[in-house]
């Protein structure tokens, strides 16, 4: 093992375990009103008029009116207002927040509101959308002519729900106007920077007029990427108008039912096969994004890019659409659209192998993309795919192999049991030229006098140990002690744009540019002065560029590979399945940190297998989401997976620091699939086709199998 | 109203608000015990969760009213002794921390199954975390550092 993977104790290790770690909600309440969201009844109406109860002293009704500037939250689109417009759009959308000191006085008061609504026919079905809001279509080769040449033509339709992020802390915010006459604006969150972005153009004040910090985080997985620009901006207008500290924290129904979520997706596949082999793929994707555009259309396309999952077909053609709903509008998750489409290609090579008679994991490896090889965006893989050599370390661990020809025999009684395997991929960092020509990170870091040094960037701390892994990177470069180098939360008035904290890139990219700032201020180093040096992202020149226009070239600069394996018993009397192992194998580069690295590889396969099995969330003909609390959203407890192993295969990147690649995402990525695949061997072997699959699925297929 | 008696970390405590109060927003607001957590307010995610005369008890869920005689333990007070300093170094050592929004539950609720059952099959320690949503770990290092807590703290229990 690589010494900087030598696990230590993480530096936010003490203040969280004591519980002195002070969140958003845990700052004293004194001299702070409390912000409570008046929010829409209805999926789609016009508001016709709000009627507010009098307001005692000290008392506020804050809304779109009290906007300094353009009532619209800076996402990617414009489309997301802070308080509602003349419509609103679905059920939980803010109206106005009620502010006061007291939290209940709030509450009632917010409570006795009457908002009169002229109701709209709302679009509930994303099949029936009116309203596309983002459209990608690109391919290679020759698709017609391949579909027109083949032996057999597989044509399937794939749907997942939606998934909640279930973080333990609910979103919360904070404003605070200062002296100086700048916002501050804090709280739970993954991006300070577009918290700050996005407030200083609903305040129209100005860089200097605004700064926003990250508090202590109590998870975010994607769900605390882009609402909290939402919940800040609300705060900051709120605070603007009563001149006070404003603090808004959702409680769980709340967040549940009004906060992104993973989209649902329905993915249609045809594929064209001749002697044995897929020749070409044509992947249709849907996503229902809800009532506003904000990430969809980043979403949606690592979908697309990643919709050949981890084989090399020599002609593909993807067509992805983000459709508008009167539906709470989605987001960024963990894995960010590869989920979808790789349960869809997974679950589809399964079932065409099947259909060839040929062992699925054989009909796999057969199509394997290697090293050289084009992806779906005519980019390149540059590297080495390790894959093979995974798919043996996993069968030694777990038997994978003579288990699913065991199961696969007719089972009959009361249990019966299952087993499945994939294989994904996830690519670091963001989207084709966003990291080159948007983003364009810059790091720091700070030396002072006494010789200790600060890292100064914008990732946030959510859980995954970045406080912990940046300074290990900056300390093991520099040949400090560890506790010579440390990282708080970032502030937007103090550390550059190192870009978000989403797509697995905070150690490929940040976690670089702060190993080479390393190297700078290794190499000027001067004892007994403070020092600073910067260092700014630029794409390795090994890169394809990639054209937005004609969605071609490299899409990511290095892949992160996983084989996971689920092993399952279904009882046929109650339709109950129990995980009975499950075994994941992950090529994330070299660990900066094996705990860290490991607690992050167990969590995301955990959330994966809950999004496989359990957290089913659906809403009703009326649009409001019936399912919006623990008590019967279901997440899995320590009970659900007892036999959950993961291992490491390191194929280390030259690129990345210390050849560390991508890793938050990926151990989710595969988890719908393996599930799948081991239902239907318990079940049979007759294909199905959409997670989450729950014990109802279970008695359903049963109960069809015996007609 | 009769004022609230208890014995809050050790410390003898008048309360004089509402007895409907959820001892959960008293324990946080009214005495500043920020350790417990809030994380759905209906009693399913063991964040908010408290000792009451040594038995686990999500706080969201128990009248003011109702801890009146008894002794009540969080994090704040949990955390002085040599138990609590057994269950840190073995959540350190296996990085069982993530976000930490769980943490101050998951430590009581190692403490009420420990004082229970001082040497924990792995089985009877998922069982005794269940009632604790993790939604960052996967449970595994929780699990570990629990069972490490029970060997290397060995006499504490």
């Amino acid at each position: 093992m690589d010494k900087i993977s030598h696990s230590v104790m993480k530096k936010d290790h003490a203040p969280k375990v004591s519980g002195r770690s002070v969140y958003v909600s845990d700052y004293p309440p004194e001299g702070v009103l409390c912000g409570k969201m008046l929010r829409s009844t209805v999926a789609r109406a016009r508001i016709l008029d709000v009627d507010a109860p009098p307001l005692p002293d000290g008392y506020f009704y804050v809304d779109a009116r009290d906007v300094p500037e353009e009532n619209a939250v800076e996402i990617v689109l414009y489309d997301t207002p802070v308080f509602c417009r003349e419509t609103v759009e679905y059920i939980g959308e803010p109206i106005a927040m009620l502010c006061g000191p007291d939290e209940k006085t709030v509450e009632r008061l917010r409570d006795e509101c009457r908002v009169r609504y002229e109701q709209l026919e709302p679009v509930l079905d994303p099949n029936r959308a009116q309203e596309t809001f983002f459209e990608y279509k690109f391919g290679h080769g020759d698709v017609e002519k391949a579909f027109a040449e083949a032996d057999k033509i597989f044509d399937e339709t794939f749907e997942t729900g939606y998934h909640e992020h279930a973080y333990l802390e609910t979103q919360g915010m904070m404003a605070e106007p200062e002296e100086n006459g700048r916002m501050f604006v804090h709280g739970s969150a993954q991006n300070a920077y577009y918290i700050h972005d996005a407030v200083k153009r609903v305040l129209g004040c100005g860089d200097g007029g605004v700064h926003a910090l990250q508090d202590v985080t109590g998870g975010g997985f994607g769900g605390k990427e882009e609402y909290p620009s939402i919940l800040g901006c609300q705060v900051a207008v709120a605070a603007h108008k009563c001149g006070k500290p404003v603090r808004c924290v959702l409680d769980r129904r709340e967040d549940m039912q009004c906060t992104s979520k993973r989209h649902p997706s329905v993915c249609c596949y045809r594929a064209a096969v001749k002697d044995g082999r897929v020749t070409a793929l044509d992947v249709d994707v849907l996503f229902n994004a809800g009532a506003y555009s904000t990430l969809s259309g980043l979403v949606l396309q690592r979908a697309v890019f990643m919709a050949e999952g981890v084989y090399s077909i020599p002609h593909i053609r993807v067509h992805g659409r983000a459709v508008k709903t009167n539906t709470t509008p989605c987001g960024a998750y963990r894995g960010f659209g590869a989920p979808q489409v790789f349960f869809a290609v997974e679950t589809l090579m399964n079932h065409i192998a099947r259909d060839l008679g040929v062992d699925p994991l054989v009909f796999k490896a057969a199509h394997l993309a290697r090293q050289g090889d084009l992806t779906a965006t005519c980019g390149r893989y540059h590297f080495p795919i390790p894959l093979p050599a995974m798919i043996e370390k996993i069968d030694r661990a777990c038997g994978y192999r003579k288990k699913a020809v065991s199961y696969g025999q007719p089972q009959s009684g009361r249990y019966r049991r299952g087993i499945g395997l994939s294989l994904c991929s996830h690519g670091g960092g963001l989207n084709g030229a966003t990291e080159n020509e948007l983003t364009k990170s810059v790091v720091r870091l700070h030396k002072n006098a006494d010789g200790t040094v600060e890292v100064l960037a914008a990732n946030g701390e959510i859980g995954q140990g970045l406080r912990t892994t940046f300074p290990k990177i900056v300390a093991e470069t520099l040949g400090l002690p560890l506790d010579k180098v440390f990282y708080d939360h970032p502030d937007t008035a103090r550390v550059p744009n190192s870009g978000p904290t989403a797509g697995s890139r905070s150690i490929l990219i940040a976690g670089e540019l702060l190993r080479r700032a390393a190297v700078k201020l290794r190499e000027q180093w001067a004892d007994g002065q403070e020092q600073e040096v910067e260092e700014h992202y630029h794409d390795p020149d090994f890169l394809i560029p990639f054209d937005m226009e004609k969605m071609e070239g490299d899409a990511y600069p290095a892949y992160s590979w996983s084989v996971s394996v689920i092993e399952l018993e279904v009882d046929t009397l109650t339709g109950i399945s129990k995980v009975l192992g499950a075994y994941g194998i992950f090529d994330v580069g070299t660990p900066i940190d094996r705990n860290i690295v490991m607690g992050q590889m167990e969590g995301g396969f955990l959330q994966g297998i809950g999004f496989a099995s359990m957290e089913k969330m659906a809403y009703d003909r009326n649009g409001f989401i019936r399912n919006n609390n623990f008590a019967d959203y279901l997440i899995p407890t320590a009970k659900d997976v007892p036999n959950l192993k993961t291992m490491l295969h390191v194929e280390s990147y030259p690129f990345g620091p210390y050849g560390a690649k991508g890793a938050g995402e990926l151990p989710l990525v595969g988890a719908p699939a393996a599930y799948l695949a081991a239902m239907e061997q318990a079940l049979g072997g007759r294909p199905l086709h959409h997670v989450p699959f729950t014990a109802e699925d279970t008695i359903l297929a049963l109960a069809k199998e015996e007609r | 109203m009769a004022d609230i008696r208890f014995v809050l970390n050790g410390k003898e405590t008048e309360y004089h608000g509402s007895a409907t109060e959820r001892l959960l927003d008293v324990l946080r607001n009214q005495y500043r015990c920020t350790s417990i957590k809030c994380g759905c307010r209906e009693g399913e995610c063991g964040a908010c969760a408290v000792l009451i005369d040594g038995i686990l008890h999500n706080s969201c869920c128990v009248a003011a009213g109702a801890v009146d005689g008894s002794s009540v333990v969080t994090l704040e007070g949990y955390r002085e002794t040599a138990r609590f300093a057994a269950l840190e170094k073995a959540f350190a050592a296996v990085s069982a921390v993530q976000c930490g929004f769980c943490t101050p539950g998951m430590i009581l609720a190692a403490e009420a199954l420990l004082s229970k059952n001082p040497h924990p099959s792995e089985d009877e320690i998922r069982e005794g975390l269940s009632g604790n949503f993790c939604r960052c770990t996967g449970y595994n290092a929780i699990v570990n550092a629990v069972s490490g807590a029970a060997k290397e703290g060995n006499g504490l229990w």
